[in-house]
């Protein structure tokens, strides 16, 4: 510390004598006290809480507070009545709200009113309890909640005086047997849920591509054809040439052999997409060489993960991607996972051709979709 | 103030059931019950009123919503649609908000208090756990909040489900994914929730009754019994001056709490309503009817479900298969463990401090976070990992919004999900003790008054005042950590609670909780001393 | 007016409308038809001549990467900087120039779509006040029609490919909503989303939203068609014309259509909800609980 430091500061500053530190100390002030006179570091609590029993609030100023909540719940009032008024009188109009664009209207005015409404009940409210409510603190004690040793000893005395009195505790026999006679009727509702669905048996192993070959080749066909989702029109190989392609397919006549409630069951788990991956590019796996046409492949749709459909195919990379949970498989290489949850490639459907028609030969090898105790 | 008697009309009333109830003296004592003020406190509130606009709006919905799967062909006003086949649910959810005044507004309302709903109960459960208001007596209503929330979560995942639009109908075959994945009985569980296969005709129905009757009727007895034991026990308050673990201040019940109460219920119908009329929610018209063969990117569910979304995303492919059974880690792992952790260590939380810390005193004062630095940390790391899941769960959103590769996002969330937590414990531990050691400052050592004292010497010094009294009592709510028992007494007896392996272990817990505690006290004059001892744990560790 | 009701009630007014109308039929038709006689007769040489401004075009702004004949470019390692446009057709270089991804600035995860680059830039503003400027800007505007539509030719006569659509096979006014919907939520909606917003894909790529206006209906068809970058090809024997058609009319009602509920928050579903219930919801009602316990203002009597 020089004098330099002192002299620049002092010539900038008010110098002070601090008259309260006595004589002992002579200290001087030095630069300008902060403005923080409360000392306060965290602005706490009740210093504005009303003083004393009885105070009184400002006259004026409460007349004031009491106009602005008068005001804010003849706003409220107001917007409630519109509510009404425009539903009664405007949103039947033209045989009342059908459609986008009078949904949208009718969301507006009628959403837009009742928020008003409320909210400026609730304004009302909080400055009525914030400006015209005199209720000060209160102090109360909180009690024990536990009960005294006198009273728990009397409820255990009584306690026991009552089993005794009814013998369950002198007769094992009846003690027993009413436990036994218990067990079986606390079983009995559970057992009552059997119907609430069918045993899984082997229906998770199979999909409606067999069902579907089967009755093709009883036709005397090779395979059933492959349609189009949405279009439920065959495809042939030369509709499906351009390599890059891709498009969700289902087996031929799902929508007449199968009644309407089971279809979208059956879709669920026979949805496919059908891949055109380069032919130079496309390894096929061993024991499915014949699988393919031409590049041409099949995967079930349903991720192996936890079911959703698989469908982001990328023609660059050859990636398909499940969009749930990004599990990510390898088009060119008997769909193999690459990243992400999914444990098990999705299942291949093995392709043919017959009179020019893309064919499924049999049904999935394995079962398709999620993984399951039984799944092997 | 002159007239104390009630008008007529009241005292008739009250006298009439008096009569009968002898119910007055239930008023009579509850009437000017204490509510201690914060505005933490109004966070569960926001649930409780939510919860009755979800009734509310629920009901209006339930008068025209087909819980059917029957397929329908739409004709109604929504043009895009038209020739479509759906089922009635999905027809009749487009008939609530396209033909049915009001109903497109109810149907956001509800939704938006849905999410409401969850949101402040999970905030409302932050508060709780970082004051310590957990504490003894209070642990039942802990618990119950808990499971309140999950039984939400339930709640929440059938009512997104019910539309049966193309997003709904995604989370409910990610649901019966993970049923399938259970071993043994997962695939009874699936053929009975469903009725035979995915989709079905029976699960609209059935979790329509579960979403209107079951689990709403549940929640609101777990709500009458949260509600009860608070006002029975009543409310924790904040270490402020006036509270202390044998009385209580506040506002009485009636007029003031009741006011503000009812102010509260309005501003959360308010809100929820100014949600519903400018917000879009759900807008199921957009997602499609349920089609298996059909996904959209971005498929994501509420916010609540997310942390099972994420944890989904970024498991690994594991799985096993032996002697003709499968087992399905990469799915059973991120459905159970996370919220495992996180729920089932919360439930178990308040018995464990207590064990460790050998507190089995009632606490009616909430502690600051930063006085027990340990919960705190433990409660920001379970934030940080619940809240790194969730992100996890919108990586697709994150991967394309900021231009990264998608599969990178999953690798940052695989390892933050594990570093993360132990990071923010780290951190959130020292940020605690920084506080403690200010707080310590202050009452040893007084405010920075920002005056700048020169000696006479020429040194300058700043000159510290004491606290404010209010400030004061704040500071000296902390509860400094008492000497522990020795292990063993004078007589080389081990104490009881430090006995075997398990007193051991408990004994080591209790003083990672409390030895680098900051004693906040006052000393009189001799200020200096306790900002040495401050410095030097300082130092320590 | 009186007069002209007059004449209108003559016997012969009839016939003398007919035949004024028939006069002035004559004389339109005389006025337009010299001039596509004139066109048919030249139009050999106009093609010649407009095939050879696509090939400077093609010299001047593509060569550079695609090679002086189109046949596509490889690095020192073999590895391919730019592909052949042999057989590509005119609806792939009709997408890529007319989105601005074509010129590519620089090979990243993926090319973005931008600004065309001028000569091609048909989407510039005309509706200005001046009347000069107007007339400028329709010209520049007429001008990068055509150099598109030469560099196209130039492009298909290389070695074919798909061509650009029709108008009438876009317009989204005739399309089949309902089927399109179905089609776009089974093929397109896993990248691009319910609404067209785009989603990521592997690698830092990603889907590009449609639900911009600057996404024509010409646009969507060529990407359909020829599956530019990661997007897979639906040829016309896949989804036909009419398929497409159908999906362009969904993808084009659905970004016209006016959120009902209030703001759209995006349209990319729960995520956004979930962020508007914490941040507005929960944030207003913290506010209002912190308004309703804050200390009571100070306006007692000074007694």
């Amino acid at each position: 510390m020089s004098d330099d430091n002192k002299d620049t500061a002092g010539g900038q500053e008010p110098r002070e004598e601090d008259a309260r530190e006595g004589g002992a100390r002579r200290e001087r002030i030095v630069g300008t006290p902060s403005p923080a006179k409360e000392k306060a570091l965290l602005a706490e609590d009740d210093i504005s809480a009303p003083a004393g029993v009885g105070e009184q609030l400002d006259e004026a100023s409460m007349k004031r507070a009491e106009r602005v909540v008068a005001t804010l719940f003849l706003v409220a009032f107001a917007s409630s009545v519109t509510f009404i008024a425009y539903f009664i009188g405007w949103s039947g109009r033209d045989g009342g709200m059908h459609g986008v664009l009078r949904a949208r209207e009718s969301n507006f005015w009628l959403g837009g009113t009742m928020a008003l409404s409320f909210l400026a009940l609730a304004a009302g409210v909080t400055i009525w309890v914030r400006r015209l409510m005199t209720s000060k603190p209160i102090v109360q004690e909180r009690h024990e909640l536990v009960s005294d040793e006198e009273s728990r000893a009397a409820f255990a005395r009584d306690f026991m005086e009552g089993a005794e009195d009814s013998g369950i505790t002198k007769r094992p026999l009846l003690r027993r047997t009413l436990l036994l006679a218990a067990a079986p009727l606390g079983l009995a509702p559970l057992v009552l849920l059997r119907d609430l669905g069918p045993l899984p048996e082997k229906r998770l192993r199979h999909t409606y591509w067999g069902e579907a070959v089967r009755r093709a080749q009883q036709e005397g066909k090779k395979g059933v054809r492959l349609v189009v989702d949405g279009t439920h029109r065959p495809l042939r190989v030369s509709d499906f040439a351009t390599p890059g392609s891709m498009i969700t397919v289902l087996p031929e006549g799902v929508e007449e052999h199968v009644p309407e409630d089971e279809v979208l069951t059956q879709n669920a788990k026979a949805v496919t997409i059908l891949i055109n991956v380069p032919a130079d590019q496309f390894k096929p796996a061993k024991g499915r060489e014949n699988w393919h046409v031409n590049g041409i492949v099949a995967y079930s749709k349903v991720c192996t993960h936890v079911g959703c459909p698989a469908a982001l195919y990328e023609q660059t990379t050859h990636h398909i991607l499940c969009p749930c949970h990004q599990s990510t498989f390898d088009a060119t290489d008997a769909a193999k996972v690459i990243f992400g949850p999914a444990a098990r490639p999705l299942p291949q459907l093995p392709l043919s051709v017959e009179d020019g028609y893309i064919i499924a030969t049999s049904d999935y090898h394995e079962p398709v979709g999620p993984s399951f105790w039984e799944r092997g | 103030m002159s007239d104390t008697t009630a008008p007529k009309a009241i005292e008739g009333t009250l006298g009439f059931i008096d009569e009968r109830l002898g119910s007055t003296t239930f008023f009579r004592r509850n009437v000017k019950k204490v509510f201690p003020d914060h505005w933490s406190f109004m966070l569960g509130e926001i649930a409780l009123y939510s919860f009755v606009i979800l009734l509310l709006t629920g009901t209006f919905l339930t008068l025209w919503f087909q819980p059917s799967m029957k397929e329908v062909v739409y004709d109604g006003s929504y043009t895009k649609l038209q020739g479509v086949k759906m089922s009635e649910a999905y027809a009749s959810t487009l008939h609530i908000s396209f033909d049915v005044r009001g109903g497109l507004l109810m149907r956001q309302i509800h939704h938006w208090a849905a999410i409401l709903f969850m949101a402040s109960i999970l905030a409302h459960m932050l508060r709780v756990f970082f004051t310590g208001a957990y504490r003894k007596p209070r642990e039942l209503n802990w618990l119950i909040g808990i499971n309140m929330f999950m039984i939400g979560m339930l709640e929440g995942l059938f009512g997104y489900s019910l539309p049966d639009d193309l997003l709904s109908g995604t989370g409910l075959r990610i649901t019966q994914g993970v049923l399938e994945s259970i071993p043994l009985v997962g695939t009874y569980g699936y053929m009975f929730l469903f009725g035979g296969e995915f989709p079905g005709q029976d699960i609209i129905p059935r979790l329509y009754v579960l979403h209107i009757l079951l689990i709403p009727g549940l929640i609101l007895g777990l709500v009458t019994a949260h509600m009860m034991i608070m006002w029975h026990q009543k409310h924790t308050a904040m270490p402020v001056k006036n509270q202390s673990e044998k009385q209580v201040y506040g506002y009485p019940f009636y007029p003031v709490f009741m006011a503000k109460t009812g102010a509260y219920f309005l501003f959360t119908f308010g809100v929820t309503a100014l949600l519903g009329a400018f917000a879009q929610i759900n807008p199921i018209w957009l997602f499609g009817p349920y089609d298996p063969g059909a996904i959209s990117s971005g498929s994501q569910p509420d916010w609540y479900m997310g942390v099972l979304e994420g944890a989904l995303r970024i498991m690994p492919g594991w799985e096993i298969s032996a002697w003709g059974h499968t087992v399905s880690f990469n799915v059973l792992i991120p459905a159970t463990l996370p919220l495992g952790i996180v729920f089932g260590g919360a439930m178990a939380w308040p018995f464990i401090e207590a064990w460790i810390t050998g507190d089995k005193r009632q606490h009616h004062v909430n502690t600051r976070p930063r006085n027990a630095p340990v919960r705190t940390a433990t409660g920001i790391a379970a934030v940080t990992f619940y809240g790194l899941l969730w992100l996890a769960g919108a990586n697709d959103v994150l991967a394309e919004r900021f231009h990264v590769s998608l599969f990178a996002t999953t690798w940052f969330f695989r390892v933050t999900v594990i570093l993360g937590p132990i990071v923010a414990f780290i951190i959130t531990k020292r940020i605690c003790l920084g506080l403690q050691r200010r707080d310590a400052d202050v009452i040893g050592h007084g405010v920075e008054s920002g005056v700048i004292m020169m000696s006479p010497e020429g040194g300058f010094s700043e000159r510290h005042e004491a606290p404010r009294e209010e400030e004061k009592i704040v500071l000296l709510s902390k509860e400094n950590a008492r000497p522990e028992a020795p292990a063993r007494d004078a007589r080389g007896v081990p104490a009881p609670g430090a006995k075997g392996p398990i007193g051991h272990l408990r004994s080591r817990l209790s003083r990672a909780w409390t030895f680098d505690d900051i004693p906040v006290e006052e000393h009189g004059h001799g200020e200096h001393e306790a900002i040495e001892s401050g410095s030097d744990s300082q130092v320590k560790h | 007016m009186k007069r002209i009701t007059a004449w209108r009630r003559r016997p012969w007014a009839g016939y003398a409308v007919v035949l004024a109308a028939l006069a002035a039929i004559g004389v339109i038709y005389a006025g337009f038809s010299p001039q596509s006689d004139r066109a048919e007769a030249t139009s050999s040489a106009q093609a010649a001549q407009d095939l050879k401004n696509g090939q400077q075009l093609f010299n001047k702004n593509c060569a550079s990467c695609h090679g002086q004949n189109a046949e596509g470019t490889k690095d020192a390692d073999g590895k391919p900087i730019a592909p052949s446009l042999i057989g590509v057709g005119a609806a792939s270089v009709d997408f890529q120039v007319s989105t601005g991804r074509m010129p590519a600035a620089n090979p990243g995860a993926q090319i973005p779509r931008k600004e065309p680059i001028p000569p091609f830039d048909t989407s510039i503003k005309t509706d200005y006040e001046e009347h000069e400027e107007r007339e400028a800007a329709e010209k520049q505007k007429a001008r990068a029609e055509k150099n598109l539509r030469d560099l196209n030719a130039f492009i298909q006569s290389l070695g074919g490919g798909p061509e650009v659509p029709p108008a009438s096979a876009v317009d989204p006014e005739k399309g089949d909503v309902a089927l399109g919907g179905k089609l776009f939520r089974t093929n397109c909606a896993q990248c691009h989303s319910f609404t067209g917003q785009g989603g990521a894909l592997t690698g830092g790529k990603y889907a590009p939203p449609l639900s911009g206006d600057d996404v024509t209906p010409t646009q969507m068809y060529e990407a359909m068609l020829t599956g530019p970058q990661a997007m897979p090809v639906f040829n016309d024997t896949t989804l036909t014309p009419k398929e497409k058609q159908a999906i362009i009319a969904y993808l084009v009602q659905t970004r016209e259509e006016p959120n009902p509920g209030g703001n759209g928050l995006g349209r990319i579903g729960p995520v956004s909800e979930g962020l508007a219930g914490w941040l507005i919801g929960i944030g207003l009602l913290v506010l209002a609980a912190m308004w309703i316990t804050a200390k009571k203002p100070k306006k007692l009597k000074k007694s």
